[in-house]
């Protein structure tokens, strides 16, 4: 009965499979986004491959390739040149990004309004999850699979030079290299994402499960699973009401997993309102 | 009398002048730190107590003067900045923690074991923390967060042992528990260099000081440095500057 329209439907499986595909790899992410305090650089990051993916359109079609090497180099071009701004200057990494970003969201738009190359704005910035097509598919689980692999390589520096970037550069630990690949990994799980959920939303189903899971777990390690969990069942949910209701499927998503940071936010086990508010008798020692 | 179990090299420094945007922060300062002593760098503040550090360990560039660690890396001098700047909410444990002292040794990836978990309970034990393995750092105090990096420290093993002011904001009794770990290093043969200051604890526990005021006041003894002559004319260092300062004319 639940499962009736992902039984009846192949677009539905596809989009289930693919949307389950980046809640395994995008949320982990999003919980070191957060303790890096960069929430937002997600979203800027989210906006700063939409040029590259309006001009891949507009020079290679409306092909996957195209749109995807467009946006992973857009992408990385915007990280790396913050990067060195960052370094060259000393002006916070948050700020250069800022910067980079709105300009090149503003190139983006302009790109796609007179490009004409066909590309729709609102399907640039909303995805459209019914559509995902065999090679999308495939495209986001080996985004996936490249994710969690590197995420277990770098595991340890990357949690140190979260944690104390003065000791791991101090020791030896190339803190920048590190920074930066994670900073890759965004980016490849952003445009993975955005055929599914457009920009906008892609950068949702990375941080609203991270930011969320703070009131779940105490660990970093318990962050990443109650982040992925979070979005497993946001997807699920999200997908059958956007098809029961006819609404549009990334928003559904999106709003599913709010509805899930929102019951952390209020009853989470973690340092909720709730376990803010109600008054526990102290412990004796 | 016992031979050391560090080697720990002389660190020689000529004319070491550290500079942001051309103001000299440190000024031709030249002197050693002796192998395996035991010193407290003293001065007010803006007396570049911490840019002489952050030379030492290689995390700030001279802008003239050499400086000799004895053949060891700049990395392989354990250092422990000012506090404050760690984000203490950070969902980590203490065991976890003091286990980064490790990564001289185990790099990004190499395999930790139980050897390396039993070194970082000792470490805790050490500081006086003995069982705090498991506890999140997010609940710890300020004075026993520092026990933790102290911890961290000993695991780094290193030969060469900088901190900058380490006990501040650190009640009596964590300051003398971590002093006694100083003095532990110092007789294992390690170099323990410190930017202090309070005086009565330098005079007590740091046989050599380093007075600074951006220019060498004094450097040796802790007696001989810490007068009331020497004092004044630390305190005679204007913190500002001099708009319209010309080059320094010992710039070679």
């Amino acid at each position: 009965m639940l499962l009736d329209p992902f039984l009846e439907f192949a677009f539905m499986r596809r989009a289930l499979v693919g949307c389950l595909a980046l809640s395994l790899a995008a949320p982990p992410l999003g919980v070191f986004l957060v303790l890096r305090r960069l929430s937002l650089i997600g979203d800027a990051l989210g906006h700063a491959i939409l040029p590259g993916v309006a001009l891949g359109a507009t020079v290679g079609g409306l092909s996957l390739v195209a749109m995807s090497t467009g946006g992973i180099v857009a992408g990385l071009a915007i990280v790396l040149a913050a990067g060195l701004a960052t370094r060259g200057t000393g002006i916070r990494e948050d700020a250069s990004l800022a910067g980079f970003y709105l300009v090149a969201l503003a190139a983006g738009v302009v790109i796609v309004s007179a490009g004409g190359s066909g590309v729709d704005l609102l399907d640039l910035l909303f995805g459209a999850a019914l559509g995902v097509d065999d090679g999308a598919l495939l495209f986001m689980a080996v985004t996936t699979t490249v994710t969690l692999l590197a995420l277990a390589i770098m595991w340890r520096p990357l949690v140190t030079e979260t944690f104390d970037p003065g000791f791991l550069r101090h020791a030896g630990g190339g803190g920048a290299l590190w920074h930066l690949g994670f900073l890759g990994l965004v980016v490849l799980n952003l445009v993975a994402a955005f055929h599914a959920l457009g920009t906008l939303m892609a950068v949702g189903l990375m941080m609203l499960p991270a930011t969320g899971a703070r009131f779940w777990a105490a660990s970093v390690g318990g962050q990443v699973a109650a982040s992925v969990a979070a979005a497993v069942v946001a997807s699920f949910c999200g997908l059958l009401v956007s098809f029961h209701a006819d609404l549009p499927t990334g928003p559904a998503i999106i709003l599913a997993a709010g509805v899930i940071w929102a019951t952390g936010l209020v009853a989470g086990p973690q340092g909720s309102l709730l376990r803010r508010l109600v008054r526990r008798p102290h412990l004796a020692g | 009398m016992r031979r050391p179990l560090v080697r720990s090299p002389a660190i020689r420094l000529a004319d070491v002048t550290v500079t942001y945007d051309r103001r000299p922060a440190v000024h031709h300062v030249s002197g050693a730190f002796a192998a395996g002593s035991l010193t407290a760098i003293v001065g007010p503040n803006g007396a570049g107590k911490t840019s002489l550090l952050r030379a030492l360990t290689g995390a700030q560039r001279l802008d003239a003067g050499t400086l000799d660690r004895g053949g060891l890396a700049a990395s392989d001098i354990a250092y422990l900045p000012q506090q404050a700047v760690l984000d203490r909410s950070f969902p980590i444990s203490c065991g976890e923690v003091v286990m980064m002292g490790h990564w001289r040794r185990t790099g990004p990836f190499r395999g930790m074991g139980e050897a390396q978990r039993g070194e970082a309970t000792q470490a805790l034990d050490a500081v006086g923390l003995g069982g705090f393995g498991a506890r999140q750092i997010a609940s710890l105090s300020a004075g026993q967060f520092q026990r933790v990096l102290f911890a961290r420290m000993m695991l780094e093993d290193a030969p060469v042992i900088v901190l900058d002011e380490p006990f501040n904001a650190i009640d009596a009794r964590t300051t003398a528990d971590l002093l006694r770990l100083v003095a532990r290093w110092h007789g294992e043969g390690r170099s323990v260099i410190a930017v202090l200051h309070d005086h009565d604890l330098v005079r007590a526990h740091f046989p050599q000081t380093l007075l600074l005021a951006r220019e060498l006041i004094a450097w040796g003894p802790t007696e001989a440095v810490l007068t009331p002559a020497n004092g004044l004319r630390a305190r005679m260092m204007a913190e500002g500057w001099d708009e319209d300062s010309g080059t320094c004319a010992q710039a070679a």
